[in-house]
């Protein structure tokens, strides 16, 4: 007989970093689903791309630091980097695009750090930004939604196009709604002759997107991978300063609900933002940064110079988290309350 | 935070952040009543099963005790006395394993037992409310209670709180999984723990009287209100979640007060009391009987007959689980406590403690090894379970990179170690164990600065001490120097003076010298005469003559150094006026020296034409105080010493007649070589005699001769004779040791 | 222009300086003195393996410009903290290989051998050694540094340094291996019967 020794607790609860990194895969079915269902096969084959990028860098970068690869690949987050970022691409975007990102993502936005949770950024994040930097045209042509093109690119063109000359496809491709009404806004007529404008809530195609990530993210909640305070909070700021900019002026801004289920809202929302390594760690500190993430949003997307603004917004609150934290730190047992706001560390 | 009303309480509870679920295992051992644990053929009695200092036996080995019987005592104020379970007897008091993850031995007062059982006279108490507090506080610690639930508080140092207290709570929660015997204690004896507990309200006097139980627990909470009907106590049930059961939880839970960081409950007017105690309380008041045993949960997968069993306390824990029917190989780990905050044991053979509410035989299915360590992902699960509010993770960071003060900063010291926050976490950090790590840390860093500092300040007591010496020395030296500088220039007195001195010491005595001797002649005469006519006194004078013809002798002797002029004044008669004679010569010739000196200076000063002849004269003068300050100093050395071995010797003589050759000649001017000699040899021969009458009286023995008491008087007689010498001799080299140390100064 | 420039930079210069000046009294930190500041980060051993007689003749050495390397009980971290503290190089320790780990460590005299000579009792830099001439001498464990500066002056050779034994004072869990390991220890047990 032979008796293990142990600190305590000698109970684990069911919780893994797999089981983690499994379900935010899982929570992204549904928006995959859709995204191909409008969007046509780009997203599947940037999916493949990605993953085989990814989990190709991790493996040779942990290589090189002399790291157990199969403990380290085994905690999947190289396949989570990998699967939201196929989901932020354009379906559209050429294979070098996807490669140029995610090994950027796993190499520079991760690994370099010193591998998972040493990230200040949202690796996924991070790859996507350069690639939006450096290849704004290609970052920007999307996929017209199945509903206005009338069909969505069958697959074999879709690989070709992908892999060969990347030449713009003319009645498959086109600006997204964000993108439309960033440059026509003070057009109204010219918008609403856009036919992508139009669908029942939102932009055509978008909107069933975002509420498909929308599913997957309360999926997410579901299992308590992740909390409700960063969606809330990041939610509610978007929807509260678009909303009270739309009362304001109704022609200038878009409706709460356009950038609600638009662009990668909710993908942001649910599976982005919510990454735990790069966010503020506090209840009150994910909140702040969230909100935070939703102003910048819409400050981005109403006045930037880009379509879309989740990652740029991301990216600048994973700098602001460490400080979010140090001013949020909770009243521990048996304390007075910190001499409150700024300045209010003991001592 | 809000609060709500549940379970039938009449009051709101106020909840507590964070906590956790885990599987609760109740039922595993819940359902099957108390048994009583077959009494082990051997207890082992740790000698620290509490918070604070270890006891001290009171028993030794091979000493029969009888069950109830004291066997170690407290030492100091915190700590609690232990008694004998069952009778017996003591085997041993030695090292064993005991209840410490560490597996390191600690002393033990091990007991054989008889199997009789046989109890020490005990009484209890059922006037108990008529009694002062302070009497049952006392009986407390007679009892060596301590707190029951974990940590093994002293409970007679726990009910004497400074302040008045609000809130007496008993803490019944038991929110570890697993753990069943405060659950079964109240279904089966909830009479008992609520007498227990009017005792600690009579000694408290609390505004109210709360007790805690987790929802999870419906029978005991109705046995609970049931015995508690009337007494003006309340039950308050709290919603299942771990850690509710933690002392600070509990207070939070019930009273919505925090206990301060470093604080005691008793500083915000509570007082905890487990379930355990307060059941010991009842059996110490009522029955008089001390802690000797408890009830201890029985459960995991390797045992085939979970439950509660009632146990004696020293029994070793393998007796409990063969008694349980343990499956060896299945057992993969031995929990002491629950599985949440209890210890694993790497020995079964650690002896259950008053504080063993549990012992989890856990199979490795149930228990499975911990995962290997992965990096944190920052999800912050660990902050949304801790129930202190505390940052789990940064101090996980902290404690990892050896930021000790960070982690303080952090409040590392207000982690409970509940477990909550490594029992959640995705990966599989031991963050407990960092904890715990950091805080031995930080603690062994304190003991090393208290330490440091201690050094520094006996370092420094110590230079301050050797340089106080060293200048005291330096003084001394520079005084002795400046005297011998002044010795140096005083004048000799006069020169004509000296002899007349040496020459009136000499008369005086020879004086001495003479009535001495007359005296003594008058001594033998008177004698003689006693003995002609049969006095009874002869002894008396016959020691009498000795004295007086040691006296005369000396006196003789000191007659003839003075006249030779070498040892003067040694004569026993009267050293002492010798020598103050002989200092104020001293005296005399230094200021007639010095005056001599002085005219010689201003005859020169003068120009005068006998200047040569008076700095000659001073120079005589000069060489004559010397002679005369070297006389005083020989003095000075030999008399006390002479006037000590002169009574001494006489003394040996007149006592010591069998060792009258070698008895040393009485007169003693001076001890030289010669008399120390004699009075070695003296010694020597006694010694020798007495050895060889012992030796007679041995062989004697042997032979069986019929003179033994003659021999044995013999022996007795020279044996004192030899210690005589012996103390002559100590006595004549102590004095000559006294007598270097005075010419030393 | 040029000269709105130089009247204008002579300005801030004045209005910077005044500020500055005013800063440097209005917030003059008053720093214990170097020496203590370096005392308090010795180990307070007093065992003159530094060459100095005592720590803070050490202290002031260093303070007056010695390197900081020379303290053997306090080991690299000691070392590390003065670079700091000095805003010096930051040295290996000047110490043989096998003082490189300081281990704790108290003296013990092996009473039956002591022959009351007191030497070890004037070599004691903290008075941790009680005794008297021809009396037998015992060390006062708490007090002791470890410094060993006992050892070489006894005549019979009866004081040795043992390590301070583990209690379960001051037993402390280990640090967990890290990243990878599994913090679990496996213990074979033999004496099974009680």
């Amino acid at each position: 007989m032979s008796l293990i020794t142990v600190t305590s607790p000698h109970a684990h609860g069911p919780a893994s970093t797999q089981r983690v990194m499994r379900d935010v895969v899982l929570g992204t079915l549904p928006g995959v689903a859709a995204l191909t269902w409008f969007f046509g096969w780009g997203t599947l084959v940037n999916l493949a791309i990605a993953i085989a990028v990814a989990l190709a860098c991790e493996a040779l970068v942990l290589k090189a630091r002399g790291k157990p690869l199969a403990f380290y690949l085994g905690d999947l987050s190289a396949l989570v980097t990998a699967v939201l970022l196929a989901c932020a691409l354009p379906p559209a975007a050429p294979w070098w695009l996807v490669v140029v990102a995610t090994s950027f993502a796993i190499v520079f936005g991760k690994q370099l750090y010193g591998g998972l949770g040493m990230n200040p950024f949202n690796p996924a994040m991070l790859g996507y930004a350069l690639a939006l930097v450096s290849f704004p045209v290609e970052m920007t042509t999307w996929n017209l939604p199945r509903d206005v093109a009338g069909n969505v690119l069958p697959l074999a063109e879709t690989l070709a196009h992908k892999f060969g000359s990347g030449a713009v496809l003319d009645g498959y491709t086109g600006a997204t709604p964000l993108d439309a009404f960033r440059q026509f806004h003070d057009q109204p007529e010219r918008l609403a002759a856009l036919p992508f404008m139009h669908g029942a809530f939102a932009g055509a195609g978008w909107e069933w997107v975002n509420i498909a990530f929308l599913a997957g993210g309360l999926f997410l909640l579901a299992r308590r991978v992740i909390t409700w305070h960063i969606p809330v909070a990041f939610l509610s700021a978007l929807a509260l300063v678009s909303g009270m900019a739309w009362v304001v002026d109704d022609a200038r801004f878009a409706s709460p609900l356009f950038h609600l289920l638009s662009g990668g809202t909710m993908l942001g929302a649910f599976f982005i933002a919510t990454d735990p390594v790069s966010a503020a760690t506090s209840r009150t500190g994910r909140l702040v940064f969230a909100a935070g993430i939703g102003v910048l949003v819409w400050v981005i997307r109403s006045f930037g110079g880009y379509p879309d603004a989740i990652a740029f917004s991301v990216l600048l609150m994973n700098l602001a988290a460490p400080t979010i934290d140090y001013y949020t730190q909770p009243r521990t047992y048996g304390h007075a309350r910190r001499g409150g706001g700024i300045g209010g560390q003991k001592k | 935070m809000g609060s709500l009303i549940i379970g039938g309480n009449s009051r709101p509870v106020f909840g507590f952040p964070g906590g956790v679920h885990p599987p609760e295992h109740k039922t595993d051992s819940s359902e099957a009543p108390i048994r009583v644990a077959p009494l082990p053929p051997r207890l082992v009695l740790p000698l620290s099963q509490h918070a604070g200092a270890p006891a001290e036996p009171v028993v030794a080995v091979g000493e029969r005790v009888l069950k109830g019987q004291l066997v170690a005592k407290a030492k100091g104020v915190v700590s609690a006395n232990v008694h004998a379970p069952s009778s017996g007897t003591v085997t041993a008091i030695e090292l064993r394993p005991v209840q410490h993850p560490s597996g390191l031995e600690q002393p033990c007062i091990v007991i054989d037992t008889d199997g009789r059982d046989e109890w020490i006279a005990h009484a209890g108490i059922s006037d108990w409310q008529s009694r002062d507090p302070a009497e049952l506080v006392a009986l407390f610690r007679e009892a060596g209670i301590a707190g029951m639930g974990g940590a093994g508080f002293p409970t007679a140092v726990k009910v004497a709180p400074r302040k008045p207290i609000d809130q007496l709570i008993l803490n019944a929660v038991e929110c570890e999984p697993y753990i069943t015997a405060d659950d079964r204690l109240m279904r089966e004896r909830a009479r008992d723990v609520v007498e227990g507990l009017k005792i600690l309200r009579h000694i408290l006097k609390p505004r109210e009287v709360l007790v805690g139980i987790e929802d999870n627990k419906p029978q005991a909470i109705a046995a609970m209100r049931q015995a508690m009907d009337g007494t003006g106590m309340e039950v308050v049930v709290v919603p299942t979640k771990y850690p509710s059961g933690g002392e600070k939880q509990l207070i939070e839970n019930l009273t919505g007060k925090e206990v301060p960081s470093g604080g005691l409950p008793a500083d915000v007017g509570v007082v905890c009391c487990n379930t355990g105690t307060a059941h010991a309380v009842f059996r110490a008041i009522e029955h008089g009987e001390p802690v000797i045993s408890r009830i201890t949960t029985l459960t995991g997968d390797a045992l085939a007959r979970r439950g509660n069993v009632e146990a004696l306390i020293g029994t070793p824990v393998i007796d409990l689980l063969r008694d349980a029917g343990i499956d060896e190989r299945k057992l993969h780990r031995l929990v002491m406590g629950g599985p949440m905050m209890g210890f694993t044991l790497q020995s079964p053979a650690v002896p259950v403690v008053k504080t063993t509410n549990c012992l989890i035989a856990a199979s490795a299915a149930e228990l499975p090894d911990p995962a290997p360590e992965q990096p944190c992902i920052r999800c912050g699960a660990c902050a949304e379970a801790c129930p202190a509010s505390l940052l789990p993770q940064q101090l996980y960071w902290f404690s990892k990179a050896g930021e000790f003060d960070k982690a303080q900063d952090q409040h590392l010291m207000d982690c409970i170690e509940c477990g909550a926050c490594a029992y959640v976490c995705p990966s599989s950090i031991p963050l407990v164990q960092y904890y715990r790590y950091a805080k031995g840390e930080i603690r062994k860093k304190q003991a090393e600065e208290r330490k440091a500092e201690r050094a520094k300040q006996r370092f420094e007591a110590r230079k301050a001490r050797l340089e106080a010496e060293h200048a005291e020395r330096e003084a001394k030296r520079k005084a002795r120097a400046e005297a011998a500088k002044k010795r140096a220039e005083a004048p000799a007195a006069t020169a004509v003076s000296a002899p007349a001195v040496d020459e009136a010491v000499l008369a005086r005595l020879k004086s001495a010298s003479l009535s001495a001797s007359s005296e003594y002649k008058a001594a033998v005469k008177a004698l003689k005469d006693a003995e002609a006519n049969g006095g009874a006194d002869i002894d008396a004078l016959t020691r009498h003559v000795e004295e007086l013809k040691a006296r005369a002798d000396a006196a003789k002797a000191a007659v003839r150094a003075a006249q030779q002029g070498e040892a003067p004044a040694a004569a026993p008669a009267a050293p002492a006026i010798d020598l103050e004679k002989l200092k104020h010569e001293v005296g005399e010739a230094s200021s007639a020296y010095k005056a001599a000196v002085r005219a010689a200076k201003e005859a020169e000063d003068a120009g005068a034409a006998n200047a040569g002849e008076l700095r000659a004269h001073a120079e005589q003068m000069k060489q004559r105080a010397d002679e005369l300050k070297a006389k005083l100093r020989d003095a000075k050395a030999e008399a006390p010493a002479a006037a000590a071995v002169a009574p001494a010797v006489a003394d040996t003589a007149a006592t010591a007649p069998a060792a009258a050759e070698v008895s040393a000649p009485p007169a003693a001017p001076a001890i030289g070589p010669e008399q120390m000699k004699q009075l070695k040899a003296a010694v020597a021969t006694s010694t020798r005699q007495y050895k060889e009458a012992v030796a007679a009286l041995e062989t004697a023995e042997r032979a069986g001769a019929d003179n033994l008491d003659a021999l044995q008087a013999r022996v007795d007689g020279l044996k004192q004779k030899a210690d005589d010498a012996k103390a002559a001799l100590e006595a004549v080299v102590a004095q000559m040791k006294a007598a270097a140390g005075n010419k030393e100064s | 222009m040029v000269l709105i420039a130089i009247l204008a930079l002579v300005a801030l210069a004045l209005v910077f300086g005044a500020v500055l000046g005013f800063a440097s009294v209005k917030f003059h930190v008053e720093g214990d003195p170097i020496v203590e500041r370096i005392d308090a980060l010795l180990p307070q051993t007093q065992c003159g393996q530094c060459g100095y007689p005592g720590c803070r003749p050490y202290a002031e050495a260093v303070a007056n410009g010695d390197v900081h390397n020379k303290c053997v009980p306090g080991g690299a971290e000691t070392v590390v903290k003065l670079s700091e503290l000095l805003g010096r190089e930051v040295l290996a320790l000047d110490a043989d290989e096998a003082d490189q780990v300081p281990v704790k460590k108290v003296a013990y005299i092996r009473e039956a051998e002591c022959i009351g000579c007191t030497k070890c009792i004037q070599a004691c830099p903290v008075d941790a050694i009680l005794g008297a001439a021809q009396k037998m001498h015992t060390v006062l464990v708490d007090e002791c540094t470890g410094c060993d500066l006992c050892v070489e002056p006894c005549p019979v050779d009866c004081i040795e340094m043992r390590p301070v034994a583990v209690t379960v004072q001051t037993w402390t869990w280990q640090k967990p291996d890290g990243i990878g390991n599994a913090p679990a220890r496996r213990i074979p047990v033999t004496n099974e019967a009680a």
